[in-house]
């Protein structure tokens, strides 16, 4: 089964190739700088939360004397943040996008998700590498330990995908999802120590806190950038299940619905 | 390769009393289910062997683009099952997925990828679809820029680059000029006679007709009738034809045709005869030839008008030739019950040998859909034989005049 979806997939790759370029194409097509906006606007995102929130509003991390200190512990969230919440966000309404296509033209379905991902992941990839680039300006890059940062990412993408997917399918049927993952989204951001540092919370919430699995993807995020140290790698395995079995689970509804998936749009 | 199995395929479609419903039956285990399946399409089955051309004809509504949607696998079916052998392509949706600031290179290979080609592929049909697209220059102008006419040329030769084995084609493909409908009839005939099977959705008598091999009639989500395209055309037409108070039937006939009968029956044909210039009931004419159409009815109840219609069909049964009273500015207007008309339509039989097939239709006004008293095909049937003319070819006798003018030799203009 599987396996026969990869195949269909790796046939229909030139079209989910085709259509990650064309996301992009169409994005900056009428503007007179084209790709540069693909540049532009996460650079200033970049600046805002380093020098603007650093410099100028003097926000400190505790037991950090770096000044950059705050400015990169806030990117290591934000930017993976955004990574996660663009997958979530856009997954959840990507059946509904694509209705016109795919009530009537037949093509692996599970193409979609996968163009989303891909779409999210070179927007990712590009405010990633200023950060990086950012960093190495500033002198503060993290040394081995940065290659932390590849397995965490993956158990990241798995989750996002195997919710998203799970998200996407349930919202045909149920519009209702699609606002309640807007709200939830928001709260989530809050919930997850990001523009905070877990220690400032009351030790009541902490560990209600700690069941949040993106507390831990963040976390080791942090720990990579800020601190120049390994992630702990106790507290990503509880997350990696939890991604392999939504995966698992997203891929058995997505299977299961998406003939009457075609039926509902 | 392109065989199509369809066996017991029924489509149904799921329907919640509310919203909740829904949701409590997924959520709650073991619930019973709380839908009801409303059926769209319910045993339908029927085979296409390899090289066949099928027709699927019926009202909208009956389930023609359900069945499509799942032959091309868009949709999954409720109940039976689909075998299909071979590569399938679909003119269904032409133009799906064009982005209208994209060039129409840049479609072509988007529309390639969507049918799963690779981006070689595509650049090596590249050339073979702009020349057979034919819009010059406007191929690497934004889609946008384009007439409707343009986007289906552009489209169909995408669609068509590669020869599938099974290809379907909906009746959208009357798009565009006269010219590319031509060509591309054209390609889909030369598709056939490399062996692709065909299945083509229409409502259009010629085009079913010359295409097809075979013909099915789904009628409310059931397969109504299969046969031979001529057969299943006159009892779709008939069918067609004002659905209450009509009795439609279908006899054998001699010659193995299907003659079909339908309409109200409030005036009905007493007598129909072709007669030669000396007034005998004739079977076969000579081309040419003076020939008077005698057709007898009498109206069962008084009609408030009659109108009778005729026409010529080939063997094929394409029509040749058709007029009515109303056409003619001759309607008949309060026709008394139990009054009997005579009318008589004397022509030229400018027709080419072969067997000829008269349809008669008596209705209120033009067209018998509307308050059809009788339509019957195979009225009569008559053979054309061509003694006296020159051997030409086709059904119509055009008659042409030649005359030759030459040159006079230089010799001879030395002398």
């Amino acid at each position: 089964m599987a396996f026969g979806l990869t195949r269909a997939v790796w046939n229909y790759r030139g079209f989910v190739v085709g259509s990650v370029k064309r996301e992009f194409q169409t994005r900056y097509r009428n503007s007179l700088l084209g790709g540069a906006w693909m540049v532009l606007n996460p650079l200033a995102m970049i600046i805002v939360y380093t020098v603007i929130f650093s410099q100028l509003m003097k926000a400190r991390l505790p037991g950090v004397d770096n000044g950059l200190a705050y400015g990169i512990y806030l990117c290591a969230g934000v930017l993976t943040w955004g990574f996660f919440s663009e997958i979530l966000g856009r997954s959840q309404s990507v059946f509904l996008e694509n209705a016109n296509m795919i009530k009537k033209l037949s093509f692996p379905r599970i193409c979609l998700p996968l163009i989303v991902v891909l779409n999210a992941g070179v927007n990712f990839a590009i405010i990633f590498a200023l950060f990086l680039g950012f960093l190495a300006v500033t002198q503060n890059l993290p040394g081995w330990t940065l290659l932390g940062v590849v397995p965490v990412l993956l158990v990241q993408i798995l989750f996002s995908i195997g919710l998203g997917i799970i998200l996407g399918v349930l919202n045909v049927f149920f519009r209702d999802v699609g606002q309640f993952v807007g709200i939830f989204l928001q709260f989530w951001f809050w919930f997850t120590p990001i523009v905070y540092p877990l220690s400032i919370l009351p030790e009541a919430v902490r560990p209600l806190v700690a069941w949040n699995p993106m507390t831990a993807l963040i976390s080791a995020y942090q720990t990579i950038f800020v601190y120049d140290r390994w992630p702990d790698w106790s507290s990503l395995w509880p997350v990696a299940l939890a991604a392999c079995v939504l995966c698992v689970l997203g891929m058995r509804l997505f299977r299961k619905r998406a003939g009457e998936m075609v039926d509902e749009l | 390769m392109g065989s199509v199995l369809v066996e017991g395929l029924g489509k149904a479609y799921k329907q919640y009393p509310n919203r909740w419903a829904r949701l409590a039956e997924w959520i709650i285990p073991f619930s019973k289910p709380r839908h009801q399946l409303k059926w769209v399409l319910q045993q339908i089955n029927f085979r296409i062997e390899r090289g066949e051309a099928l027709g699927i004809i019926g009202i909208n509504g009956a389930g023609k683009s359900t069945l499509l949607k799942m032959i091309t696998g868009t949709t999954q079916p409720t109940s039976g099952r689909i075998a299909i052998e071979g590569r399938v392509a679909a003119l269904l949706e032409l133009g799906m997925g064009f982005h209208g600031d994209f060039t129409g290179r840049q479609n072509v290979f988007m529309a390639g990828q969507l049918l799963g080609l690779g981006m070689e592929e595509i650049a090596g049909l590249m050339p073979a679809i702009e020349s057979f697209a034919e819009i010059g220059d406007y191929m690497d102008q934004p889609v946008r820029t384009y007439s409707s006419g343009m986007q289906m040329r552009l489209a169909f030769s995408v669609a068509t680059a590669r020869r599938p084995d099974v290809l379907i084609v909906d009746e959208a493909l009357s798009v565009g000029d006269a010219y590319f409908q031509h060509k591309s009839f054209d390609r889909i005939r030369e598709f056939r006679k490399a062996g692709t099977t065909l299945l083509i959705v229409s409502h259009d008598r010629q085009a079913i007709q010359s295409i097809c091999d075979r013909a099915i009639l789904l009628d409310h989500g059931r397969l109504a009738l299969e046969g031979a395209p001529e057969e299943v055309m006159d009892f779709y037409s008939a069918m067609l034809a004002e659905r209450e108070q009509q009795t439609v039937r279908q006899e054998r006939l001699d010659n193995g045709k299907v003659r079909t009968i339908s309409g109200t029956g409030e005036a009905g044909f007493v007598d129909i005869a072709l007669l030669n210039a000396q007034g005998q009931r004739v079977e076969v004419i000579e081309t040419g030839a003076e020939v008077t159409l005698q057709v007898t009815v009498e109206a069962k109840v008084a009609v408030p008008r009659l109108v009778l219609g005729f026409m010529i069909k080939d063997r094929m049964g394409q029509a040749i030739y058709g007029i009515n009273t109303h056409r003619l500015g001759r309607a008949l207007e309060r026709v008394e019950a139990g009054e009997r008309v005579v009318y008589s339509f004397a022509f030229r039989a400018a027709l080419g040998k072969g067997n000829y097939s008269i349809a008669l239709s008596l209705s209120r006004f033009d067209s018998h859909l509307d308050t059809n008293y009788e339509w019957r095909d195979f009225a009569l049937v008559f053979h054309v034989i061509n003694i006296k003319q020159p051997d030409f070819v086709g059904c119509a006798w055009l008659d042409s005049n030649l005359t030759i003018e030459r040159d006079a030799t230089p010799e001879l203009a030395a002398l």
